[in-house]
């Protein structure tokens, strides 16, 4: 079992992220459907009942990052030290911020602050 | 013998009862015995006065839990209207728009002016979205206000209290009143004999009625601290859009309905956001809170009524 169960494992990952690739509307479906991927494709963080998910986002300097609110209620995402900040998020709104440095960024919604994430931004 | 649990009742003169009494219409009431020596202090007591508690209006908010806010605004406004006794004034504890949007604030000053009743207003976190961070809010209705909009007035013999517990919020805090307004809070009740009725208001509860959902005030503790020897001290509270209240000594802690749209109850649902109920049924989970005073019996009634 663990024999074939390895392989598998694997090669998964890759053939997410090409498919993500040739298919680009896929990405977020594919970062979402491999959590075990180190650094994802197209960033993308959803808020859905008051919860940032994913909670701890890994990407690599010089990625976006795009967050998205995907309830009834507005939102923000707010960086704890306040170096990025969005505008308030409307249901189905976006905001986009570009991780120029290495670092762990946490951040929370200025509105409802129990809510929290964190980006960690690694080197290229 | 003074009750054990109230030490102060030893050192006053005479202790006379009230009661503090809190319900829905008829359907349900309860009780807590409050010690208040008030009359003792008083050469003419004051007749009786109400006021009226408007909360959560949402103005701009037209989700499938309530596709017009406005709509149910106005049918609460005309429920004031019509009230028998025409309340003294109105607080509203926030969340008056939905987005903090210009338009919304006017629309919600159209609609809450028709009463003719004068309105004090605290700010919800949803009136906090402007630029400016609650710069628009300030603009309307932060005259003679310090701070983020918190201030004080007496009326009828009792002392009212505005608190702003939506600025500045922390990262996986909840609610925030801060130090400077904490600071003007302690001097602003410092004059005031113990036995004057207090009536704080604020838009989140200034108790935790549900951490999980950010439902408190993280130094709401510090500002009930200061309140804690007067006699009869009613706090009155939004945000989480339905009634919640209890009695802890002398405090009544009370939340009211929005005229807007229900929240769940605490852990009933996956998150805080707004409920949707079948149709029909929206308007009998939507209300106002009248809450009147009576002198001379110093009974506090709040009566909480629905739009349906």
């Amino acid at each position: 079992m663990s024999f074939r169960a390895f392989p598998f494992a694997f090669t998964f990952p890759v053939l997410v992220a090409a498919f993500a690739l040739a298919n680009p509307p896929m990405q977020r479906a594919a970062v979402a459907a491999a959590p075990a991927a180190p650094v994802a494709a197209a960033p993308a963080v959803h808020i859905v009942n008051f919860t940032f998910g994913p909670a701890l986002l890994k990407v690599r300097v010089g990625q976006t990052v795009t967050w998205t609110n995907d309830d009834d209620i507005p939102h923000t995402v707010t960086a704890n030290d306040h170096s990025f900040k969005s505008k308030v998020l409307d249901t189905g709104e976006h905001f986009s911020f570009t991780f120029t440095r290495a670092g762990l960024f946490p951040y929370f919604c200025s509105l409802h602050p129990h809510m929290t994430g964190k980006v960690m931004v690694v080197a290229k | 013998m003074p009750p054990p649990e109230d030490p102060t009742a030893s050192t006053r003169r005479d202790a006379l009862k009230c009661m503090a009494w809190a319900g829905t219409g008829a359907l349900w009431a309860l009780n807590g015995g409050v010690a208040h020596g008030a009359l003792l202090d008083k050469a003419a007591p004051a007749p009786g006065f109400s006021f009226l508690q408007l909360s959560d209006s949402h103005v701009g908010f037209a989700k499938p839990a309530n596709p017009d806010a406005r709509a149910t605004l106005r049918e609460a406004v005309a429920k004031v209207i019509a009230m028998p006794v025409k309340p003294d004034f109105i607080i509203h504890t926030g969340d008056i728009t939905q987005l903090s949007r210009d338009s919304e604030f006017d629309d919600a000053d159209q609609i809450l002016r028709e009463t003719g009743i004068k309105t004090f207003y605290v700010p919800g976190e949803h009136d906090m979205l402007d630029e400016g961070a609650g710069k628009s809010f300030l603009a309307r209705y932060g005259k003679g206000s310090l701070g983020a909009g918190w201030f004080s007035f007496d009326h009828g013999g009792a002392h009212f209290i505005g608190l702003v517990n939506v600025a500045n919020l922390k990262p996986g805090g909840m609610g925030s009143l801060g130090a400077e307004q904490l600071a003007w809070l302690k001097k602003d009740v410092a004059r005031l004999p113990a036995s004057t009725p207090i009536i704080v208001f604020a838009h989140i509860p200034l108790w935790t009625v549900y951490a999980e959902w950010g439902w408190g005030t993280d130094d709401a503790a510090r500002a009930l601290t200061l309140l804690r020897r007067f006699g009869s001290v009613t706090i009155l509270n939004g945000h989480i859009h339905q009634i919640v209240q209890k009695v802890e000594g002398k405090m009544t802690f009370h939340t009211a309905r929005s005229t807007a749209f229900p929240q769940p109850v605490p852990g009933t649902a996956p998150s805080p956001g707004p409920q949707t109920v079948p149709p029909g049924q929206l308007r009998a989970m939507l209300g106002i809170t009248d809450v009147t005073f009576r002198r001379g019996t110093e009974r506090i009634a709040l009566i909480d009524s629905t739009l349906a």
